[in-house]
């Protein structure tokens, strides 16, 4: 792989996994914080709303485990290596 | 190209590798045997754990049964939560088998210290951080909600869902079908092999006691994704499922 290649790959790994958290985590403590303010209102209810937390959180986290894939793809399996 | 990280006291532990493999030929395929080596220890696991609950089954279930009974029930009530009570039924082995074998790789991955068994190439870990166990799993789901829809519905009746609520939808439709196991595998392939490599790079900077607490996170998370991976084949299955004219005509009346 040329310096060019791999420069470009590197950088474009960081960018993948650094962009891709912005928006999920933004989405994440905007979900936590309805969710502490739900059980704050209504504590009976704390069981069902920490199950539908994590599991809508999870979903979340994959958006950024898919630029970290990519990432991933990029310095270990690069297709551009030549 | 592979990468490799080493301790810095070169402690065999803190080895990292990605992208290598111990390949098995077998004709013109070549296979990845660490993955095969432990799916198959999964599978013993499962198979094991499952006979020794049934073996000798009590009307009042004690030890190892009762523990069975409360893992059959846990799959249960997920796949009956998402499929209904006249549904679930014929989908729980389905759906439990993927959660079970899904869980099982995750936490005996982290469990299981399977970095000292040395190989002549690669490494033992879950399986599931191999992106052909996952694509393989997210496909079996791909296949298991189509034929739900055409065993209920019949090929024409189930396309014709496509077209549901409006056929705006239909190029939508469409593409899910191609991104749901897309989806599905990455999830699943990238949460176990990020956890991985998160204590990977953390036993290379300190190698003891730190990487612990992110352990038990990752225990935590892997439960998690499995619970996932099997909540969402039954949605997926649920939704093919679902009569759209009937729901209409029930509205109607």
């Amino acid at each position: 792989m040329d310096g060019l290649t791999s420069a470009a790959s590197v950088l474009a790994a960081a960018l993948a996994v650094g962009l891709g958290a912005i928006g999920p985590g933004l989405g994440q403590g905007r979900a936590a914080g309805q969710a502490v303010e739900g059980i704050a209102r209504q504590p009976e209810a704390e069981g069902k709303i920490r199950g539908t937390l994590l599991l809508s959180l999870a979903f979340m986290e994959a958006l950024t485990i898919y630029g970290l894939v990519v990432a991933l793809v990029l310095l270990f399996a690069n297709p551009f290596a030549g | 190209m592979v990468w490799m990280w080493h301790g810095l006291l070169g402690a065999p532990l803190a080895s990292l590798e990605v992208g290598e493999h111990l390949y098995w030929e077998l004709g013109n395929l070549k296979i990845h045997g660490q993955v095969f080596i432990t799916s198959w220890i999964v599978m013993a696991l499962l198979i094991g754990a499952s006979l020794l609950g049934t073996r000798n089954a009590q009307r009042v279930p004690q030890g190892w049964q009762n523990f069975m009974e409360y893992v059959l029930d846990f799959v249960r009530t997920l796949t009956r939560n998402q499929l209904g009570e006249k549904e679930y039924r014929a989908w729980l082995p389905f759906v439990g088998t993927l959660f079970l074998f899904i869980f099982t790789c995750n936490w005996t991955g982290i469990l299981v210290p399977w970095k000292l068994i040395e190989l002549p190439a690669g490494e033992l870990a879950a399986s599931t951080n191999d992106i052909n166990t996952t694509a393989a799993l997210a496909l079996l789901t791909s296949l298991a909600y189509f034929y739900a829809g055409f065993s209920r519905k019949g090929l024409l009746g189930y396309f014709k869902g496509y077209l549901y609520p409006s056929p705006i939808m239909l190029p939508f439709k469409i593409i899910e079908d191609f991104t749901k196991p897309l989806s599905l595998s990455f999830r699943l392939f990238g949460n176990i092999l990020a956890d991985e490599l998160v204590v990977g790079v953390l036993v290379l900077l300190v190698p003891v006691l730190l990487p612990v607490p992110l352990m038990v996170l990752g225990l935590f998370l892997s439960g998690i994704q499995a619970l996932i991976f099997a909540t969402l084949a039954s949605t997926y299955i649920a939704e093919a499922l679902e009569d759209h004219e009937h729901e209409e005509e029930a509205e109607i009346a």
